[in-house]
């Protein structure tokens, strides 16, 4: 831990009254990983205090106990100066704690009022609480310049007024501090200025609001005070007012030692694959890619840098035909293929893709299969695993143990279920799978993802041999280190679009304002 | 050991045993509630199914039907399809076979017209599944819903074909005529004299049914298109990612599915009846459901819990006999119970299974 907390800033939020919410030595684990570790926070009383940090600082799981989904193995939690217990959402509610959360938890059939009413009708029929709740919400609109349809049906409402009725919701329940977890992440710009209104106005109304955001911009826009987590410890809190996008990107994101990496120089030939005006929705309609042009040269590794869920997933699937794109074509060892087009990720594979996939627990493996015979899948269909009209096992198994002692996967047991590998020995397996098809391109998502540092070694010595073998391969990975040491040139994506290239030297501040979207121009 | 994981032995074997234990000793609660010795009950249906020569005949009768539809529902639920359908896929598969008989029956010898009884059995089964499996597959609408839906159209369709279509002129009774020797399997009462098989229908679709569970295990285990399937069922994100398109496998799982559903009217049409009758079915498709569960999946499992429904059919007929106070109703609630202990309680007994277990095996853990 390189900052501690900043005693200075917290004992000016208590000097000038009780804080709305102070938290104390909290504490939580999953498991082995420990998703909060002694998290002091002090959320002044009327203020918007942002809280920013990668994907995995452990924000959400911080507003999950906040809010009661989950509840802290250790520490306290002080609102309004009276230590409270918060076991469930209700008593977070009771305690004047509302939550705006990412993914509104609206039912979307329902009307407007149907849905603040749900969950506080009061009584057996409901027209009594109808009308209660349509006097409440005219003057909540009118107080706090929210109008919006009190009869329409909220599945036909835009996003940006979907989310307004989940303010109201909160408000309407009488809460008096809001959390909003990454309010933005649905919203076009306007949206976005449009909610940072109304959550000005609600301050200055009284109300305490914190932000959970990756967005630096947002924070600078709107928040009195911002706090910083990485990898689950608050490391940091601010005036806004007295800090700058450039420090806070450096807090975020740390400042490790580089992961000593031996590799040589890349000597990159032509494309092997080229990507041009990608753009792809996501099941629920959003553009998620943007206008994404790349090319990934023979013996080199293009590394694509950003906070998770700013369309590098989306690029992973579209690419390796899981996804069907808008628009946008590629370029793959000579074979042009229109990627707005259905296609199979068989088809890919057959041109000379492989695909480590980003989740391997949901895509990678089949959890519940023996090893061997994860080893094939996706090549499931190749002849030499033929013979006659059936899968020949002893030569799939036969193979597996090969491969087994060669990635040194232990225990070296092809019919162990996968699920009973490490992480660690699960991505290996994968790893095996696909490297061992010898591809001309080579798509790796999150490769060392809950993975030990004895196999993070091993599986970047891998990676640098399939550059070295002239491979062309696409690096996806939210650890900025991975990607630094790793890749020979940068992308830094931010909401579905490349905002700038870079090789590996830049420094870590610099990356860390592309990726929180501070492009070249903003950036002073 | 992962939580939840249990060793197979107690998985395929321990498992069943209890959970068919507290079926009976609820069984033999109700026994007891109505005035009777539950052991005598127990006798008296375990010699119906298993003490005389016919009694072994109609429970390996009974349970060929079992067999025919416990593998057509766990081959859906390979993929992780629920076929409730399996009592109309078998209805109309039945067609398929009477038409078979019917057209071949005067011409040429059973074993001629076999084969083609099994396809019309296997393609009007197959067709009938068909529908259902595409609208899952290419409009989302629930197999559950669709199947069950099918299975009274089935009922309908089937009543106004022997009603209206396929009645011989002057018969008062809705059924096909029936069929001569060439449209009828042989009886093992007659191929294996040497047996005491009483008057018995068990005939040789219980061998055809035994093929079917080695062609399954094949197909499931050993072949690309069973590792497909069972990709799908086990992790779909997976199957796209590994390039298997869910809708070609939602078809086709259902094909196959409906085929072996449909391939019970072999037994029941060509073998015992020996023309089609109205509700031949007789519930046979729904037992399916219990049979896969409680066979988890598996052919040797499928024809163990097969043999098991034959015995409760076949001796709780005798025991309704010999004990008239337990009427054939309650040769029903007894069955229900099996069926709801092996299969919708499934997991009733499986968390306090998995903890005992994990005691032991929580040191010998792979790291």
């Amino acid at each position: 831990m390189t900052i501690s907390l900043d005693k200075q800033s917290v004992a000016d939020v208590t000097t000038q009254g009780v804080a709305a919410i102070e938290l104390r030595g909290i504490n939580k684990s999953f498991g082995p990983v420990h998703a909060n570790k002694d998290i002091d926070l002090v959320v002044g009383k009327g203020s918007i205090h942002g809280i920013v940090g990668e994907n995995g600082a452990g924000k959400s799981t911080l507003m999950s106990i906040l809010y009661g989904f989950y509840s802290a193995d250790t520490g306290d939690i002080i609102v309004d100066g009276k230590k409270t217990e918060i076991p469930d959402s209700k008593a977070a509610i009771e305690s004047g704690i509302g939550m705006v959360h990412q993914h509104f938890m609206l039912v979307d059939p329902f009307t407007v009022v149907e849905n603040v009413m749900l969950g506080a009708e009061g009584g057996a029929m409901l027209s009594e609480g109808i009308a209660r709740v349509r006097k409440e919400l005219g003057r909540l609109a009118n107080e706090y310049d929210m109008k919006v349809d009190l009869d329409a049906v909220v599945g036909d409402l835009p996003v940006g007024l979907q989310q307004r009725v989940e303010i109201l919701k909160a408000l309407y329940r009488g809460a008096d501090i809001l959390i909003l977890d990454e309010p933005t992440g649905v919203l076009t710009p306007a949206e976005a200025d449009h909610l940072f209104r109304i959550l000005r106005v609600l301050r200055d109304e009284g109300k305490t609001i914190l932000l959970i955001t990756h967005k630096l911009r947002e924070i600078m826009d709107v928040t009195d005070m911002v706090s910083v987590m990485r990898r689950g410890e608050m490391v940091a809190s601010r005036k806004t007012a007295e800090t700058s996008m450039a420090e806070l990107a450096e807090l975020m994101v740390g400042r490790s030692v580089l992961l000593e990496v031996n590799k040589q120089p890349a000597a990159p030939k032509a494309p092997l694959l080229s990507v041009r005006d990608l753009n792809v929705k996501d099941e629920r309609g959003v553009m998620r890619v943007k206008n994404v042009s790349l090319d990934v040269k023979a013996g080199e590794i293009l590394g694509i840098a950003g906070v998770s869920g700013n369309g590098q997933s989306e690029l992973l699937k579209a690419l390796s035909g899981i996804m069907q794109a808008e628009t946008g074509t590629m370029d793959l060892v000579g074979h042009t293929i229109d990627l707005s087009k259905k296609h199979t990720a068989a088809d890919f594979r057959e041109y000379g893709m492989s695909h480590v996939p980003e989740d391997r627990h949901r895509m990678g493996l089949v959890n519940s299969f023996a090893e061997y015979e994860n080893s094939i899948l996706g090549y499931h269909r190749d002849e030499a695993y033929s013979k006659g009209m059936l899968l020949d096992v002893a030569k799939v198994r036969a193979e597996a143990l090969e491969r087994m002692d060669k990635y040194d996967i232990r225990p070296n047991n092809p019919d162990l279920q996968v699920a009973k590998f490490s992480g660690g020995n699960q991505q290996k397996i994968v790893l095996a799978r696909e490297i061992e098809r010898d591809p001309d391109v080579l798509l790796i998502g999150q490769p060392t993802r809950g993975v030990d540092i004895g196999a993070i070694e091993y599986i970047h010595k891998r990676i640098i041999e399939m550059r070295d073998a002239g491979k062309a391969v696409l690096l996806v990975s939210v650890e900025l280190d991975e990607i630094r040491s790793l890749a020979d040139r940068i992308l830094v994506m931010f909401d579905g679009n490349i905002v700038g290239e870079r090789t590996p030297d830049a420094s870590e501040q610099e990356l860390g304002l592309l990726m929180a979207g501070v492009t070249d121009e903003a950036a002073q | 050991m992962t939580k939840g994981q249990l060793p197979n032995w107690v998985e395929y074997g321990v498992l069943p045993a209890i959970n068919l234990i507290a079926a009976f000793l609820v069984s033999g609660a109700v026994v007891l509630l109505i005035g009777e010795n539950p052991l005598e009950a127990v006798k008296w249906l375990v010699w119906g199914a298993l003490g005389y020569g016919e009694g072994v005949g109609f429970t390996l009768f009974y349970a060929t039907n079992f067999i025919f539809t416990g593998l057509a529902v766990a081959v859906a639920f390979h993929a992780g399809l629920f076929n409730i359908g399996g009592e109309g896929q078998a209805y109309v598969g039945g067609l398929g076979v009477a038409l078979a008989c019917l057209a071949m029956d005067q011409y040429v010898p059973w074993y001629v017209t076999m084969p083609f009884a099994i396809l019309g059995g296997a393609a009007f089964g197959a067709g009938w599944a068909l529908i259902p499996g595409y609208l899952q597959a290419k409009r989302g609408s629930h197999i559950v819903i669709t199947t069950i839906m099918f299975n009274f159209i089935a009922s309908s369709l089937m009543v106004y074909l022997l009603a209206n279509v396929l009645r011989p002129q002057g018969s008062m009774q809705p059924s096909t005529r029936g069929f001569e020797e060439g449209g009828q399997l042989p009886l093992l009462r007659h191929m294996f004299p040497g047996f005491d098989l009483g008057q018995s229908p068990v005939n040789l679709a219980l061998f055809i049914s035994l093929v079917a569970c080695v062609l399954v295990w094949l197909l499931i285990w050993r072949t690309k298109l069973g590792y497909e399937i069972r990709t799908f069922g086990q992790n779909p994100s997976a199957a796209v990612y590994a390039g298997i398109s869910p809708v070609r496998i939602t078809v086709i799982t259902m094909l196959i599915s409906g085929a072996l559903a449909g391939m019970m009217g072999i037994n029941e049409v060509m073998g015992a009846q020996a023309r089609l009758l109205l509700d031949f079915t007789a519930g046979y498709g729904f037992v399916g459901i219990a049979v896969a569960l409680m066979g988890r999946g598996h052919p040797i499992g499928i024809i163990l819990a097969s043999v098991l429904f034959g015995m409760l059919y076949q001796g709780g007929a005798e025991l309704a006999f010999e004990i008239p106070t337990i009427t054939r109703d309650m040769i029903v609630v007894i069955q229900a119970l099996v069926i709801l202990f092996a299969g919708a309680l499934e997991y009733m007994f499986r968390p306090a299974v998995v903890a005992f277990f994990n005691q032991f095996a929580g040191e010998k853990a792979v790291a």
